[in-house]
């Protein structure tokens, strides 16, 4: 057990890191918070693509010096999937920003529980 | 190749030049181009659909330069065109019947904001119907995302802003699960296209060998879906959101782009795991389970809510538990009764949520079911086309409700004993709780308003917004008496659809 988990080294601590990233999403109650628990989780994707598509000892796939076979690069799809993967989650960070500073300029506050309470005090 | 053979293609690329078309252009020039380009999706996608049933099979559709197993491709069967022949049309409706209302939520200088973001949706919504690669279902999730976000926090409130984060936290939960569970999918097989997915998931089941981390990807990936699509016990951001949207956005977001995702999840079923897999590794229980309960809990809730927009957002989560539990049946016919749902569902909800925004319009833009009382008679249209939807909510003959219950009880008939009973009476007691809230309030609207209310004289609606109101409603009961042959489609288009 403990040796297929060392043998799996990236995949174990990417996992591991995914459920710190989704608790921290999930639990925390500062929005600035969530927001960075966001992205240790997609972080920790990103590195589970990465190691997943890499192969020890090979080169980044960009024919570079006249290199075209193969064997030379590693498996170029995941580093696209993970470049895709990035590019998702900076737009995401950025929308979930925005909607903080709004929620901050009219609550004062960054906590989403007493964010919720005065909204619903302003109906009174 | 014909050229209707493009239009699937043609359709998806239109919707995105027009969504960044759409930014440089004044207010006006946008909405007229946002209506030219839903309605020419509809015209596109009927003619696909017609494609398609003259077809025997369906086709792929290269997408770039790279063949089968490497590049990436959108499918093009019946039951996709049929799919995007329903939302195409309801969103056009709703566009019709609602974006005249745009003035009450967002400034006259940011409308073509907004139509950037319906155009993006669509986009996206048509990509999902017929994409045919894992990885774009991914990116065009969080595509749709991100522009139902949009169209939410249009409006300056501070209940809006709440409810969308609320909504932005599950919905980056759930696609940080969907992505982890397509990144496990990629590594237990070295494939992201569905068929060559689906021959190696099957070599998986075969061999036995990674079984466990197959399971874990069948989770994941339903788990993150169904926080997407507002299955019952991950529903919590639902209510808050469909409630303080504007309704236009409403009716999409609950209409069109919440079945999308459960189109997303059958897809996955049927054309990568099969539907074999998901009930030998007890999937569909688990759905069926969570689909009963929504259909009952989720209906006692809408009952003791005072505000008929909270209301109807209840009940949107009680009808997709219907949804999922036509999937969690799990037999081909509990299927089409699901698929049959997302159709006939997409109509009414945002039938409904336009519909109640006129009626709240006239009684002063209060929501409480008292200040509603007469709403009926100040405006006679939409108390009209409110009672029709309420009535094939609840599943009254002649309507879309009630040959989607119908067809979910017969296909609950083929097993016997404890699950046949468990099937007729959640139907039976969910349809009797659909029957309380709805009826409530039909009556409600119908009823001597009290005297010291003021109401603002009524405006009237123009012909064109009644035309759609009038043909979303006219398409409800066409799918109540008129359903063979879409039902035919949806049979055929299964049968293919593997």
């Amino acid at each position: 057990m403990w040796q297929l988990l060392y043998q799996n080294l990236e995949q174990t601590v990417s996992v591991i890191l995914f459920c710190i990233g989704f608790t921290i999403l999930l639990l925390q109650r500062n929005l600035i918070r969530k927001i960075i628990g966001l992205n240790i989780m997609d972080t920790a994707i990103y590195l589970f693509l990465a190691s997943m598509g890499y192969i020890s000892g090979r080169k980044a796939p960009i024919i570079a010096e006249g290199v075209t076979e193969a064997a030379a690069y590693i498996n170029p799809i995941p580093s696209g999937l993970v470049l895709t993967g990035i590019v998702v989650a900076v737009s995401f960070t950025g929308i979930m920003l925005a909607l903080t500073i709004r929620l901050y300029r009219r609550y004062h506050t960054l906590n989403i529980d007493e964010i919720a309470l005065l909204a619903k005090g302003e109906d009174a | 190749m014909t050229l209707t053979q493009n239009f699937p293609f043609f359709s998806i690329i239109l919707c995105m030049i027009a969504g960044i078309v759409t930014s440089i252009l004044k207010p006006k020039a946008a909405k007229a181009l946002t209506f030219f380009v839903s309605g020419s999706v509809v015209v596109l996608s009927v003619l696909t659909l017609s494609l398609t049933l003259r077809l025997d099979s369906a086709y792929p559709y290269m997408m770039g330069h790279f063949p089968s197993p490497w590049g990436n491709e959108i499918r093009i069967g019946r039951l996709e065109a049929l799919m995007a022949t329903g939302f195409s049309v309801v969103l056009c409706l709703s566009l019709i019947g609602g974006l005249r209302h745009s003035p009450a939520f967002v400034s006259e200088k940011k409308v073509n904001l907004y139509c950037i973001m319906v155009d993006l949706a669509l986009a996206a919504v048509l990509v999902l119907i017929y994409t045919n690669d894992l990885f774009t279902v991914y990116v065009f999730i969080e595509i749709l995302t991100i522009a139902s976000c949009a169209l939410v926090v249009v409006r300056q409130n501070g209940h809006t802003l709440v409810a969308i984060t609320r909504y932005m936290i599950m919905h980056l939960f759930g696609s940080g699960l969907l992505l982890l569970g397509i990144s496990m999918l990629y590594g237990i097989t070295g494939h992201l296209l569905m068929e060559p997915l689906g021959e190696a998931v099957r070599a998986i089941v075969d061999t036995g060998e990674y079984a466990g981390p197959l399971t874990v990807v069948i989770a994941l990936i339903t788990a993150g879906l169904a926080i997407k699509s507002a299955m019952f016990p991950f529903h919590s951001w639902a209510p808050d959101t469909y409630a303080y949207a504007p309704p236009l956005s409403s009716a999409i977001l609950s209409g069109i782009i919440s079945k999308t995702y459960i189109f997303v999840l059958i897809k996955f079923y049927y054309r990568v795991v099969g539907m074999d897999v998901i009930i030998s590794q007890n999937i569909s229980p688990f759905l069926f389970v969570c689909g009963v309960s929504g259909m009952i809990l989720a209906s006692v809730m809408a009952i003791s809510q005072r505000d008929i927009r909270r209301m109807i957002a209840y009940s949107s989560v009680a009808q997709i538990g219907y949804i999922y539990m036509g999937l969690g049946i799990g037999t081909t016919a509990g299927v089409e009764a699901a698929l049959f749902q997302m159709l006939v569902h997409s109509v009414v909800k945002s039938l409904l949520f336009l519909a109640t925004y006129e009626l709240i319009n006239v009684s002063g833009d209060r929501k409480r079911f008292r200040y509603l009382h007469g709403a009926g008679y100040r405006n006679v249209p939409a108390g009209i086309v409110f009672t029709v939807a309420a009535m094939s909510m609840v599943g009254i003959p002649f309507t879309g409700g009630f040959i989607v219950k119908l067809n979910l009880a017969i296909s609950g008939m083929v097993f016997g004993g404890w699950m046949r009973s468990l099937v007729l009476i959640a139907l039976a007691i969910s349809t009797l709780l659909n029957g309380v809230y709805f009826l409530h309030t039909v009556v409600s609207i119908y009823r001597r308003p009290p005297g010291d209310i003021a109401y603002p004289p009524a405006e009237k609606i123009p012909p064109y917004a009644l035309v759609a109101l009038f043909a979303s409603m006219l398409l409800i009961i066409y799918l109540g008496i008129g359903s063979e042959p879409i039902l035919r489609v949806i049979q055929t288009g299964l049968m293919t659809f593997s």
